[in-house]
């Protein structure tokens, strides 16, 4: 290996004796971008910091870049034309198409964008490891890869492949390009644990150090395979949880890259990566009432048009028309909405921010009260209703508002169904232990909905049968304009 | 087990211990914003496509550079302007609904803001 290749993989052991006074000076703004990495996701704590946060975030990625940059210009010497090209070219194209992207994407569309997102990082982890595997494997002459290097290389590729291809999967079943519904033919299982054997069995081959390059092409192969048929089973009310998870999966390839490169930024920030991935998988699949392995095994949930029969509107419930749900809303003290994911399905983000906006010139204390998985992704719901202009202070989170229902007068439910169900708090059923928001300790309880539909998890919400509870039967867009204008008119 | 594979693990195992602490401490209302940070973050993998650059001289080396390194200049750079505009979003009241928001101007991110403002605008 060439002097100059040793400089450039920032080998700790020689930092004494060998590390330049340039790559000190790189290794050094690597370890700046990586504290302006932890420094920045420490002010996302706060909703008034959280800007500065990404701000600082960005100055560090700005900084690793530029120190990359200037490492390349000193060991120009290895580098070809071309090369330079294909590197210049693939940063200005890929930053095109981000920034592209980022500009337009809608907010309802952020999961496939994050999931987007996911699978290229998770892909570049696995070039990364792949390149070096391929160089280190054909050098005349040179060492095999083996040893530790030879088990971040496997791991990268497999996690590196698997997020690749899992996460596309994904972004295509948000978009609704793949049936969200839960994909499953016969033999798939026989077929997903094929290929995780394969996967796992070429893995640990590489990392014996004795495997060449056709195994790294099956190795890779079966990863891409095994994220398909992953992610294929699982039903699109379960995303929160699967995006969460490649998120994790991503950072823990990127970290596995930086092992390869032997460099420390990208440990750091992939590991950081990781965590942030693995807590919000298991607050999500908490909240879910879901195992994680239940997930990933597919089957119990189902896509976006909840399953279970639909029973009549008649059987026992009350409905309320426009008019009379104006007049409680509007003479009421404290109204707490309660927003579902049919109301980001249904688009009425700004109609909802409508309707409350006419309540507080009233007088009335509006706040709403949001699920931890209501929505598409982790704090999905926020984002919606932060992009209809309602200020974050009325955006209560379900431990901060749960003690506030007693004290409402109305509660409106929105197109949330499961995580509202008093059933949640007994045992033996399947939301039995599922987080709930305390809905029916309200005075007054109005539920939009399309119908009697069931939630993902197939029950007979409780709710709805609860002498307090009048049901609205309408879409929620439709509903909420014929409640404000009913508002405006009766009371305004 | 060579001293720098060492390094590189305590690396790792505290880097994973600060990100656990750091981001368990952030409200479930800025998840969103949360997770797509936590993706520009990854987007660090950039410095080690552009590395490929250094030993690639045949066409499989090109293809594999050229492919890192735009998945990974896709992820920063969409990664930090999609986070920016979400995160503008979250207002205290919403009696400035345009442009006066307070929040202070960038720190070598001010493209990126402006950019963001302008889809802003266009979309309301």
């Amino acid at each position: 290996m060439s002097a100059s290749g040793t400089l450039v993989r920032l080998n700790a052991a020689d930092i004494v004796v060998r590390l330049s006074a340039f790559d000190t000076v790189v290794y050094l703004i690597y370890i700046a971008a990586a504290a302006c990495f932890v420094l920045g996701l420490h002010l996302m704590n706060s909703p008034v910091t959280a800007r500065r946060g990404n701000q600082l975030s960005a100055a560090g990625m700005i900084a690793a870049i530029a120190a990359t940059f200037a490492q390349l210009i000193h060991h120009h010497a290895t580098i070809t034309a071309t090369g330079w090209i294909v590197v210049l070219a693939g940063i200005v194209v890929g930053s095109a198409a981000g920034l592209y992207s980022a500009r337009t994407v809608k907010m309802t569309a952020m999961p496939q964008l994050v999931s987007l997102f996911n699978a290229v990082g998770g892909g570049a982890a696995a070039i990364v490891a792949i390149n070096d595997f391929v160089k280190l494997a054909t050098a005349p002459g040179s060492p095999s890869v083996a040893g530790t290097v030879a088990v971040a290389t496997a791991l990268d590729v497999l996690i590196g492949a698997v997020t690749f291809t899992g996460s596309l999967i994904a972004a295509g079943k948000l978009q609704g390009v793949v049936s969200g519904a839960p994909i499953s033919y016969p033999g798939s299982r026989v077929v997903n644990a094929l290929l995780a054997v394969v996967m796992v069995g070429a893995a640990v081959w590489l990392m014996t150090g004795t495997g060449n390059i056709a195994v790294l092409v099956v190795l890779l192969l079966a990863a891409c395979g095994f994220g398909v048929t992953m992610v294929l089973p699982i039903g699109g009310a379960d995303m929160p949880v699967v995006i969460s998870l490649l998120n994790a999966f991503t950072g823990t390839a990127v970290a596995m890259a930086g092992f390869v490169i032997n460099n420390p930024v990208l440990i750091t920030a992939g590991a950081l990566v990781g965590a942030s991935g693995s807590i919000l998988t298991k607050l999500m699949a908490d909240a879910m009432n879901r195992s994680i392995p239940a997930i990933i095994i597919g089957g119990f949930g189902t896509g976006d048009t909840a399953g279970g029969a639909a029973i009549g509107a008649g059987a026992g419930v009350r409905t309320v028309d426009a008019d009379d749900a104006a007049i409680q809303l509007a003479y009421a003290q404290k109204v707490i909405i309660v927003p579902g994911y049919g109301l980001a399905a249904a688009q009425a983000q700004n109609e909802v921010q409508t309707l409350a906006e006419l309540l507080e010139a009233k007088g009335v204390d509006v706040t709403y009260a949001i699920h931890p998985v209501a929505g598409r992704m982790p704090g999905h719901m926020n984002v919606l209703l932060a992009e209809a202009n309602v200020p974050y202070s009325q955006l209560k989170e379900m431990d901060e508002i749960n003690p506030d229902f007693p004290r409402a007068d109305v509660a409106l439910v929105i197109g949330a169904n499961d995580v509202t169900n008093p059933a949640a708090r007994r045992p033996g059923n399947l939301i039995s232990g599922m987080p709930i928001l305390d809905v029916d300790h309200a005075k007054a309880i109005i539920v939009v909905k399309r119908s009697m539909g069931h939630g993902y998890a197939g029950l007979d919400n409780e709710l709805y049968y609860d002498p307090k509870t009048t049901m609205y039967f309408a879409d929620a867009k439709r509903a909420l304009t014929e409640m404000a204008a009913a508002v405006k008119t009766l009371v305004g | 087990m060579s001293e720098s594979l060492l390094s590189d693990i305590t690396i790792f195992v505290l880097s994973l211990l600060v990100g656990f602490e750091v981001i368990s401490k952030v409200p479930s209302m800025l998840h969103t914003p949360l997770m797509s940070a936590a993706n520009s973050i990854h987007g660090i993998v950039l410095a080690g496509a552009m590395l490929i650059a250094l030993t690639a001289n045949n066409a499989l080396g090109y293809v594999l550079a050229f492919v890192a390194s735009a998945f990974a200049a896709a992820n920063v750079m969409g990664g930090y302007v999609v986070t920016g505009r979400m995160l503008k979003m979250f207002r205290k009241r919403p009696e400035l609904p345009d442009a006066a928001a307070p929040a202070p101007s960038a720190v070598g991110n001010g493209q990126v803001s402006a950019s963001s403002q302008v889809t802003g605008g266009s979309k309301s």
